[in-house]
């Protein structure tokens, strides 16, 4: 079947199953675009900035499983792309963005909007093309594909010069199948290091998981729980981890790192066995590598072989597939019996366990954690929650209670602020019948609140939670702790916010009070249709404990008192 | 380290290869590529200031990058290491004869003569070269250039041990085993 390029592009995502993708128009991928008119299946979504685009296909990624796809013409429509690709190449996230490329005549001519985009994004992605024929386009964008789900998941990028998509060649799908390179090795369940890691888990009196994206990733999520549960291990989590096993299982500890509750860093320092299962010992969860759980064996399941000892020195490392690795181990697990070490646990949670803040009396302060523990019990944690980066996104991590895996994304390797609402959009195109939810920060919000326009041309119902502190609350939080509270730069004027959803001809309200915040939550739940709301929080509140950067991990800065969130009280 | 890559001959494959160690923060020494064998597979040799933890975080970044075939590390298999030198000394016809002698002395070849110099061509283990590089240097060196490494494994190809994924064993480290 002859094809010009620009129709074998849409034909492979048709194939792929691809129908929704995010993109924005321009001179190099208009040929492209043009030959989209033949494939009305797919369903093109206009953004407002192409970084919204690829948060767009990485949200649609995190939250349905499947492969986000991007679109961006040359030059600065590529450029625009960057922060969103390294954004899922830290977090794992499978994206395919496609670029239009000036003629394959004019590269390297410093031709109109010719920017070299492979070249930038060589480090950000799992693999690029530069497609200068369309006889390489449809391999390409097979073998992309493949790439980006195979393995540990990541972005691919395919640059397709103008002339290529113009010209026609024979185009078959099958010829056109990726000759699948070196990723996946055999199964040997019966290597030593099974037994190793074996040995240490059965013989282990103070074992904790460290569950990681990984295996969310692998949808390792009911072997994660059979085998915390026969072995009785329990569990803490990374950020990217949150969901890959029920916050409410009485196994679970909660998370760990810079923000992790107290109780889960100690027992990490006491541990005498970690099971570290598809995270990689970012610096965010170990603190000072030096006396990083001091006591413990580690073993490592992982299907990124490049991430074992990288950071910490592993004991026994089995590289592959999660599911599959977890499966193998369990038969051979000890049904175990760790009274002792859970007591131990229970015991470290003590009072710092009072996190019921439900119960705290109203001291006429609206705290942004009251906000998301009221957005999770009137959700009834269903909700999928997409954060934006910096304190906000710490206490929804703290206080919205997740059970269902992929219903938390947010940007966590790169800590990308802009990110929560084009990624919800691309959320909400992956699981229509979710209820999703923004919580974003002022900061955050305002980095690509420009998107509102396309949800409201997509006629999306996502409901938006804006945490205004006033400040970039996070950045301020850390002046206040090390830079004597000098707060350069991080006082911040807003909009009005629901004026600004008004302009976009949507509803919304601003809460400024305790007793507020639950009829607005559920007058937005209500709603048919996207809805606005304005929380106006305590201002120099901080997220407590905090472990700050490269300090020793149970070295956390609490809460002065259990029962006060406020910094009022430093 | 030494190690020997083995790349698919693709358009932009030296910059991936260069890129990563430049990202991860590793000094290449001396890096040289050239065709093999096998039609559209390219060698590359390079020599890279790390310890063994270093090169083991190397190759598992490289096996990474699609094109990489194949990564060895051959810094303490027996190997035979070769690296070629073009050097150009001044030459009186008072110094001649005895620059000609000390060549002679090297193995090293005359390559082109002429009144005011003579160019030295010398292939050999690095601290051969770097012998003669020493003597010469008294005559006064005009020109230097060398090729860097390149390196080979003694013995027969070792085929065999490169598993289903095409990963050798000098990757696998005692902790780590791989699966799927
Ligand atoms: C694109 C980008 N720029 C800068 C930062 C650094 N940063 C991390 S958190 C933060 C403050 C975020 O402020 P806001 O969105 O208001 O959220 P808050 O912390 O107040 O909840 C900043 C500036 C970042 N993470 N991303
Ligand atoms: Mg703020």
């Amino acid at each position: 079947m002859k094809k010009t390029g620009g129709e074998i592009i849409w034909e492979c995502l048709k194939r792929e199953g691809v129908k929704h993708i995010f993109g924005y128009p321009g001179g190099a991928i208009l040929p492209a675009y043009d030959a989209l008119c033949k494939y009305p299946e797919i369903h093109h979504v206009l953004v407002r900035h192409e970084q919204g685009a690829a948060h767009m296909a990485d949200g649609y990624a995190r939250a349905g499983g499947g492969v986000g796809v991007a679109i961006a013409t040359s030059g600065p429509g590529a450029t625009n792309l960057v922060t969103g690709i390294a954004t899922a190449m830290m977090d794992s996230s499978p994206i395919v963005c496609i670029t239009g490329q000036v003629g394959s005549k004019l590269i390297g001519y410093d031709a109109f909007q010719e920017t070299d985009i492979t070249g930038i994004t060589l480090p950000i992605t799992k693999h690029n093309y530069l497609i200068t024929r369309a006889e390489d386009l449809g391999p390409a964008m097979r073998e992309a594909f493949w790439l980006a789900k195979s393995g540990r998941p990541g972005p691919v990028l395919i640059d397709v010069t103008k002339d290529a998509q113009q010209a026609s060649c024979e185009f078959d799908w099958d010829e056109a199948e990726p000759g699948h390179r070196n990723c996946c090795l055999a199964a040997s369940s019966a290597a030593p290091q099974y037994s190793d890691a074996l040995e240490l888990i059965n013989h282990a009196k103070r074992p904790v998981i460290l569950a990681g994206h990984g295996i969310l990733l692998s949808g390792a999520m009911h072997e994660v729980r059979a085998f915390a549960e026969r072995a009785q291990v329990p569990v803490a989590m990374t950020l990217l981890g949150i969901g890959s096993f029920p916050a409410s299982h009485p196994l679970n500890l909660g998370m760990m790192g810079m923000h992790g509750e107290a109780w889960v860093n100690t027992a990490i320092q006491e541990a005498d066995l970690l099971l570290a299962l598809g995270m990689r010992f970012d610096d965010r969860v170990t603190g000072n590598l030096k006396t990083y759980a001091p006591m413990a064996k580690k073993i490592h399941i992982e299907i990124d072989q490049a991430e074992v000892n990288k950071n910490v020195k592993i004991d026994v490392a089995l590289i592959g597939d999660l599911r599959q690795v977890l499966g193998d181990l369990l038969p051979r697990v000890h049904a175990g019996n760790r009274e002792p070490w859970l007591s131990r646990i229970q015991e470290l949670k003590g009072d710092s366990a009072v996190r019921d803040i439900q119960n705290l009396p109203d001291d006429g302060h609206l705290y942004a954690a009251h906000v998301v523990n009221d957005l999770w019990r009137e959700t009834g944690g269903n909700a999928v929650v997409v954060t934006d980066v910096g304190q906000h996104q710490m206490w929804e991590a703290q206080y919205y209670k997740h059970d269902q895996p992929r219903t938390l994304i947010t940007s966590g390797g790169l800590g990308t602020m802009g990110f929560a609402l084009p990624a919800a959009i691309g959320a909400k195109f992956a699981r229509p019948d979710a209820e999703v939810w923004v919580v974003a920060g002022d900061g955050g919000f305002q980095m690509t609140m420009a998107e509102l326009a396309t949800i409201v041309q997509e006629r999306l119902d996502i409901k938006v939670a804006i945490i205004n502190n006033g400040y970039l609350g996070m950045v301020r939080q850390w002046q206040e702790f090390f830079y004597e509270r000098r707060y350069k730069a991080t006082p911040l004027y807003s909009p009005d916010f629901v004026k600004l959803a008004a302009a976009f001809d949507l509803p919304g309200a601003a809460v400024r009070q305790r007793a507020e915040v639950v009829p607005t939550i559920r007058k937005a739940r209500e709603h048919r249709g996207t809805y606005v709301i304005n929380f106006c929080v305590e201002q120099e509140d901080s997220v407590f404990p905090m472990v700050p950067a490269g300090a020793d991990l149970h070295a956390m800065i609490r809460r002065p008192s259990p029962l006060v969130e406020t910094a009022q009280d430093l | 380290m030494t190690l020997v890559v083995q790349v698919e001959n693709k358009p932009g494959v030296l910059n991936r290869v260069a890129s990563l160690f430049r990202r991860r923060g590793f000094n290449i020494e001396s890096l040289t590529v050239g065709h093999t064998e096998k039609p559209g597979v390219s060698r590359m040799t390079i020599v890279v200031d790390t310890d063994e933890a270093g090169a083991l975080r190397i190759e598992a970044n490289l096996y990474k990058l699609v094109h990489v075939q194949r990564v060895e590390n051959v810094t303490s298999t027996p190997s035979v290491f070769r690296d070629l030198a073009m050097i150009k000394v001044a030459a009186t016809p008072e110094t001649r004869a005895e620059i000609m002698q000390l060549t002679h002395v090297f193995r090293a070849r005359i390559v082109d003569v002429n009144s005011e110099s003579l160019v030295i061509e010398t292939t050999g283990a690095e601290d051969k070269i770097d012998g003669l590089v020493e003597i010469l240097r008294g005559y006064g060196i005009l020109e230097m250039a060398r090729t860097g490494r390149v390196a080979m494994t003694r013995g027969p190809r070792p085929e065999a041990s490169a598993n289903a994924s095409g990963q050798d064993d000098s990757l696998e480290d005692e902790s780590v085993s791989y699966s799927v």
